[in-house]
């Protein structure tokens, strides 16, 4: 017994794979029709008249960005850590009863408020504020599901056998910490059903509505203090997290540098919360505040570069194996896109390029570098590195790998290329005078030109989906149609025999 | 100090959690009470207007439209003066957007009418050839849901004092008094008084006989809220 590793339990892990690739599928889907619906307004009547109240832009758009951040993201970085936690900790979910019934309710109950979820968009019920759309009762669920979360972390922290956390580990508690306080004040709101009337009515209306405690200015701050901290861990602190660990197994290299990682971490601990304010510049939130958003941004840059070049420089020596494993370039093209995305945000989150980017497409096109090619890719290589561990089976097809690599790196590039400059266009449209002072353009003008990017942007978007599709054949294959191994492959790669 | 942490997981997790919380607080909480005052010539919203935000609210307007003018000559030459934060001290949730695929809408209710709006929304590209907005011709069935918008308004009323039945100062010296019933029949009586004056400037004759039959249609309220952003 001593002589043999330990046989980790990924039932957990395989649940949420499942969402991954299924809540993957209807995200970007949405996406895709969204944006043939900006290039093409038509679409909007694409299942006819009679339905039109749900197949229209206004309706469908937070659908895309909640399924993609909280239904292809979320369930990635649980599935993630369901495999990640129980092999750097030295324990398995299957020495505990108590976790794993933690670690199925979480499932459960993620599914039931993802159903809520799509259910009460598509009705129109929300509160209007990005990524926290949710009315108070759904908010409830998510906050149970997170606690759900926060105990399978730190009850399999409590009984590891590896007594130092694993930098991985460090992120996945920062994840937990960030998100439950931003997600606990952004969505501090009152039922309106607590209203009582001077006749001595109450409970009148919509039992589910609710209004925001904060007003104005102060509901601008605190929303774009979650909203852009949302991004920073959901979007940036567990994806950091995946590749810390499955870059170094992939590749058999150890990381270049604990000191860089110590660095990185703390100060984006440190840093990121400051940044919000860039989303405000020019807005009536005070001076002061915007000026630090701006400057933290800037500084946003160190612990940010330091990551993924700490990620870069572990593959020192062994770039070969860039040119032969798909499942690698996966991880290095990742952080590559990290390091672009991250310079491209705090140049946006200058006061005077922000005159020119905010409320364009091109902050569209930088979220999308970002999350196409560090979230997308990153959780994609995961689940690659993960299904023949957890499934037993070799990858079903390694060139069908490299070709949905190919095509998804091109959809990428049509995509952010045509929105920095639409972005740019309009921005400069907005603010062209003639030679007496008036306005160049009427508004119109700027929104008729932006067409032909409108539909390259929807191209890009559609290969990113046909590419995410080969992905999730390739999954499947791999879970069904070859032969189960006898044990765990414990060091193989996946690209081998 | 790093290692010792990393192998004490609770006092790494308190060590994470102050480092971020931190900046929130120091950002958030100086102007708190400052950036809540509203401007005077700022009034809440009526029972019709809000349940016209909540229309507003349900469709998303907001994923396409802002409504923050930013202090740039090109800004102001096109949507009126920029943005006061005063100005928003009844908009709960705010309603600024993040991007503006559509026109600013701060000042909408400055520039057009409730028959531009009523024509617009029946059909984007018939008033504005070239729009890739989408119609919105469930309005005009939907019943605005009144209910809500007055139960919205007892709430703020009673947690966060919004003057409602009390005098507002206006930019001229004088004051406003915005009207909120006193029970639920009432409010709907006082949502209604406000949509006879909006379709008296409407053509379509459903959404008349509608409101002629005590029923508001959403396009009602949505409208009443457009003409009152200035």
């Amino acid at each position: 017994m001593e002589n043999r590793p330990l046989e980790y339990d990924y039932t957990v892990t395989k649940m949420f794979m499942l969402t991954t690739i299924i809540l993957g599928i209807v995200g970007m889907l949405i996406g895709v029709v969204l944006a043939f619906q900006m290039a093409y307004p038509e679409l909007n009547l694409v299942l006819g008249e009679g339905l039109a109240e749900y197949t229209n832009f206004s309706r469908l758009r937070p659908l895309h960005t909640d399924a993609v951040i909280f239904g292809f993201t979320l369930s990635g970085i649980f599935s993630t850590w369901y495999y990640v936690g129980q092999r750097v900790l030295k324990v398995s979910m299957a020495e505990s009863g108590f976790l794993m019934f933690i670690g199925k309710l979480h499932f459960w109950l993620y599914l039931v408020g993802v159903a809520a979820v799509v259910v009460s968009l598509f009705l129109g019920i929300t509160t209007s504020k990005e990524y926290a759309e949710f009315e108070w009762p759904i908010d409830i669920a998510i906050v149970v599901v997170w606690v759900l979360f926060g105990i399978s972390i730190f009850g399999l922290i409590g009984i590891r056998r590896e007594k130092s956390l694993y930098i991985s580990i460090w992120y996945y508690i920062a994840t937990f910490l960030g998100i439950a306080m931003l997600y606990l004040f952004n969505n501090m709101e009152i039922p309106t059903i607590l209203g009582e009337s001077a006749a001595g009515e109450s409970g009148i209306g919509a039992w589910y509505h609710s209004v925001s405690m904060y007003a104005g200015t102060n509901d601008a701050m605190v929303q774009w203090w979650y909203g852009h901290n949302a991004v920073a861990f959901g979007f940036t602190v567990p994806i950091v997290a995946m590749i810390y660990y499955f870059l170094p197994k992939e590749s058999g290299q150890a990381i270049y540098s604990y000191k860089l990682s110590l660095l990185s971490f703390w100060g984006l601990m440190f840093v990121y919360l400051w940044a919000g304010g860039h989303h405000l510049l020019y807005s009536t939130v005070p001076d002061w505040v915007q000026t630090m958003g701006s400057i933290f941004s800037v500084i946003l840059i160190l612990p940010s570069w330091g990551s993924a070049i700490n990620m870069l420089l572990t593959m020192k020596g062994e770039w070969q194996q860039v040119a032969a494993s798909p499942l690698i370039k996966f991880m290095i093209l990742a952080s590559t896109f990290y390091m672009f995305s991250t310079l491209e945000g705090p140049i946006q989150a200058i006061k005077s390029v922000n005159a020119i980017a905010h409320f364009t497409d091109w902050i569209v096109g930088h979220v999308h570098d970002g999350t196409l090619g560090w979230v997308g890719f990153m959780i994609m290589a995961a689940l690659f590195h993960m299904a023949p561990r957890v499934f037993k089976r070799e990858i079903y097809s390694k060139s069908l790998m490299a070709t949905q690599f190919w095509i998804q790196t091109l959809g990428i590039v049509l995509y952010f290329t045509s929105m920095w400059i639409a972005g740019i266009t309009q921005g400069m449209m907005w603010r062209a005078h003639d030679e007496f002072g008036n306005l160049a353009y009427s508004f119109i003008d700027t929104v008729t030109i932006l067409h032909p990017y409108y539909t390259i942007r929807g191209v890009g978007g559609l290969l990113y989906l046909v590419g995410f599709l080969m992905f999730s054949y390739n999954i499947y294959k791999t879970m069904s149609a070859r032969p189960v191994e006898e044990s765990e492959l414990q060091s193989a790669s996946p690209m081998g025999a | 100090m790093f290692h010792w942490l990393e192998k004490h997981p609770f006092f790494f997790a308190v060590g994470v959690f102050l480092t971020v919380a931190f900046a929130g607080l120091v950002t958030i909480l100086p102007n708190f009470a400052q950036s809540s005052r509203p401007v005077i010539g700022t009034a809440p919203y009526s029972t019709l207007e809000l349940a016209g935000r909540h229309v507003y609210i349900k469709n998303s307007c907001n994923a396409c439209h802002s409504q923050l003018v930013r202090p740039f000559k090109s800004e102001t030459d096109r949507y009126g003066h920029y943005s006061l934060s005063g100005e928003y001290a009844y908009d709960r949730p705010f309603l600024w957007g993040s991007k503006r695929t559509g026109p600013d809408l701060m000042r909408v209710g400055n520039y057009r009418t409730t028959d531009w709006h009523e024509n617009h929304m029946k059909d984007p590209s018939g008033v504005v050839p070239g729009s890739i907005m989408p119609a919105y011709r469930w309005m005009f069935t939907n019943a605005a849901d009144i209910d809500t918008a007055f139960a919205e308004q007892l709430t703020v009323a009673q947690f966060f004092s919004v003057p409602y039945n009390k005098p507002v100062p206006m930019r001229d010296g004088s004051t406003m008094v915005v009207k909120m019933g006193s029970s639920l029949a009432d409010a709907n009586v006082l949502a209604l008084a406000e949509a006879k004056v909006i379709v008296e400037d409407m053509k379509d004759q459903d959404v008349k006989d509608a409101v002629a039959n005590g029923k508001i249609p959403e396009i009602v309220a949505l409208i009443a809220y457009l003409n009152s952003l200035k």
